[in-house]
């Protein structure tokens, strides 16, 4: 049932673009993925963590901002991303360093400081980053000699970067070392007289994390061929962020609906309702009322209820049913 | 919308097809309406600038009776949230999805360079409002026209009637923190001390600030002060100002005093002088017109964003004429477009230059209280004003672009 239903939103996912028709439509649907990456980045440290950063669109930024200098300064392609994700990695590392001295409250707010001096600084150093007028790169690459200059070979292009992401990030959390993050979240003092190096795997999650976040940037880049502090500011991290929680926290699949849900409101649902802001704040309103743990596990929740009211015999079975503890997906 | 079937629409119909008979081709091509996107900015803080736009840009299809050289003209609209990857994302929409014939904005600066190089690259006419002067100097595009101003085009004759008509010798800048206040001040700086002047220094308050007070400590010892702000930044400006007892005159750039915003400003205003390639007080026909239809329409005087986008469609519509009511050749369509020349458009006549930036009058205008309302009195007229000002093109171009640091300080 459940290899079915994968298996039928490959295909559909592959074949996007030939039944979508128009490419403003594949265009929504390569933002979705690539956001998608972004919030699945996000959610190795807020699901699998615990920990709460508002500051990934300032790793973002720096992913975008290296690949573009990169380019206009000579470099190929192929460097411009190796060097563009070494930038991320170690930016991620210096985040990491200063940000996990504290966890909670203390962690949000140093990752939002952070994120605001790379805004800061993407802003004001005028000589390198062209402040708010943004840089733009002209040409994408050319993978064995394929042009992703048109929407489809994009969104393909993104599509394998997506379920490299999707696949590696699965493997990860269903991993020892995923289970040891997990447990540095529910119990890191148990964890600690296990004999876990907390800070060590939490520091690693982060580069993890920051991995994607900048693998996401570099699509972004390459969808949009420009880039300028809006992308790096306050807004735009806690926007992944709310696709992160609104889709369901500690879920593969909850940052991906929460991506889609977010770009489709932002761009195609704009055209028909003035008031789109209204109607996405409305949204997240409702979900936080009515399904707290997210889209994805709250129907899943609703699923079961539906479930064992279609089927009352299996209640009787055991007197308390215990919740079962969630799974991967 | 239905329509009664009577006699006369029934001739008009007949009349029509008999032409179209004769006509095949261009026939083929007025057949289908005409296609004009949009772009402006309905969420966010510029949103009253850009529903201004719109404002315009509705009242311009109602005065033509929704028809442009014989076709129907559509309008689509695309609300880009204020951010560069929005309007990327609504200029694919307009062009791919809605497969607009051109299309008008965007608004802010960082949107126009957001989608330059993607809207060339689809040979998709692009009237702007944005005021960023690459667009049209160093990083020039094809498909561009603007029929507003570069940033520094209002500051240059404001420097020049600072400098000889008000005699100031000095002056201190403070403006908003962004590209657009930069090439304002690097504009009027370049001018003012061209003609003898001295900019003693440039204060930049960040774009979002609660309070002004450190920058207004340090205005001093000058003959005036020039500020260069926007949206709603220039009321809570002047009211500081006032408040902190300063008395200096101050001069302004196009966003200081747009009409537009004048019902909401009270006395700390009057006497404010601005430059702006726009005045609601300017009498022509087709300004009278449209004020009117404006302040009919939406109850407001309109600003520069309301009447930039009307003389858009009027540079559209005039273009149409030309080439038949022809798109389909965008070469020819832009050519046209470029080649437009008006004598009565709300702002006067204006041409463009072979950048496709406007060559126009610039109005110097005065605050002053009329009655229970503020006016912008004009108290001189620059005719003819370019981009490149009275500068060399080639020289000028050589140059950087005005930037924070450029023109750099006199010591």
């Amino acid at each position: 049932m459940k290899r079915l239903a994968l298996a039928l939103s490959l295909v559909a996912l592959a074949t996007l673009p030939l039944w979508v028709g128009n490419s403003y439509y594949v265009n929504i649907g390569s933002q979705i993925l690539l956001y998608a990456i972004f919030a699945l980045g996000l959610n190795v440290l807020v699901g699998y963590a615990g920990l709460v950063s508002l500051g990934h669109a300032g790793l973002f930024g720096i992913a975008a901002y290296a690949g573009a200098l990169a380019i206009n300064h000579g470099a190929n392609h192929f460097v411009a991303i190796i060097a563009a994700l070494a930038a991320t990695i170690a930016a991620a590392a210096v985040f990491a360093v200063l940000a996990l001295r504290g966890t909670g409250l203390g962690f949000v707010m140093i990752t939002v400081a952070i994120g605001q001096i790379v805004w800061g600084v993407a802003y004001r150093w005028i000589s390198i980053t062209n402040g708010d007028n943004g840089v733009a790169i002209t040409t994408r690459p050319r993978p064995f000699g394929l042009s992703l200059t048109d929407a489809p070979n994009f969104y393909w292009a993104t599509l394998i970067v997506f379920l490299l992401a999707v696949t590696v990030i699965a493997i990860f959390s269903a991993s020892p070392f995923g289970a040891s993050l997990r447990g540095t979240r529910d119990q890191p003092r148990r964890m600690t007289a296990l004999g876990y190096h907390i800070w060590l795997i939490r520091f690693l999650a982060f580069l993890f994390s920051g991995l994607w976040t900048g693998v996401a940037g570099m699509l972004f880049l390459y969808y949009n061929q420009f880039i300028s502090p809006q992308a790096v500011a306050l807004g735009a991290s806690a926007e992944v962020l709310l696709m992160v929680i609104s889709g369901g926290t500690g879920t593969l699949l909850g940052p991906i609906v929460g991506a889609a849900l977010v770009v489709i409101m932002k761009n195609v649902a704009s055209a028909y309702i003035e008031r789109w802001n209204f109607v996405l704040g409305a949204i997240f309103v409702a979900i936080v009322i009515f399904m707290p743990e997210g889209i994805v596990p709250g129907l899943a929740r609703l699923a079961r209820w539906c479930l064992a009211k279609l089927r009352p015999q299996v209640t009787e079975v055991s007197g308390a049913a215990a919740p079962r503890p969630e799974s991967g997906l | 919308m239905t329509r009664r079937l009577t006699r006369r629409t029934l001739l008009r119909g007949a009349a029509g097809s008999a032409l179209a008979a004769s006509l095949p081709l261009p026939a083929i091509a007025k057949a289908n309406p005409i296609k004009i996107g949009l772009l402006t900015i309905k969420t966010g803080p510029l949103a009253s600038a850009g529903i201004q736009m719109e404002q315009g840009t509705v009242l311009f299809l109602k005065d033509r009776d929704h028809t442009l050289a014989g076709r129907k003209a559509e309008l689509v609209v695309g609300d880009t949230g204020g951010n560069p990857a929005g309007a990327k994302t609504k200029a694919q929409e307009l062009i791919e999805r809605d497969k607009v014939d051109l299309i008008l904005g965007p608004l802010a600066a960082f949107e126009l360079l957001a989608i330059s190089d993607y809207v060339a690259r689809q040979k998709v006419p692009l009237l702007g409002l944005a005021a960023a002067e690459d667009m049209t100097q160093r990083r020039p595009n094809p498909y561009f026209v603007r029929a507003s101003a570069t940033s520094a085009q209002p500051m240059h004759p404001l420097a020049d009637y600072a400098a000889k008509d008000l005699k100031y010798k000095t002056a201190i800048t403070v403006s908003d923190d962004f590209a657009f206040g930069y090439e304002q001040m690097g504009g009027f700086q370049r001018v003012f001390e061209d003609a003898g002047g001295r900019v003693k220094s440039k204060l930049w308050p960040p774009l979002v600030t609660p309070d002004y007070t450190p920058y207004l400590a340090q205005i001093a010892d000058a003959d005036a002060v020039v500020a260069g702000f926007a949206g709603a930044n220039p009321l809570k400006f002047m009211q500081q100002y006032r408040a902190a007892g300063l008395t200096l005159p101050l001069l302004g750039g196009e966003g200081m005093a747009d009409d537009s915003l004048l019902r909401t400003f009270g006395d700390e205003s009057v006497g404010l002088i601005s430059a702006s390639p726009y005045s609601a007080e300017f009498d022509s026909p087709a300004n009278r017109k449209f004020v009117e239809g404006m302040v009919r329409d939406t109850g407001n005087t309109p600003g520069i964003a309301a009447a930039c986008l009307y003389i858009n469609g009027m540079v559209v519509d005039a273009a149409l004429n030309q080439t038949d009511g022809n798109t389909d050749d965008r070469e020819a369509f832009i050519r046209a477009l470029r080649a437009v020349s008006l004598t009565d458009s709300p702002r006067g006549a204006f041409h463009f230059d072979h950048f496709g930036n406007v060559v126009g009058n610039i109005f110097i205008r005065r605050c002053e209280r009329k009655g229970d309302k503020l006016v912008n009195t004009i108290v001189k007229t620059y005719p003819d004003v370019s981009q490149f000002w009275t500068y060399d093109e080639k020289w000028f171009l050589s140059q950087p672009v005005y930037s924070r640091d450029y023109p750099a300080m006199r010591s």
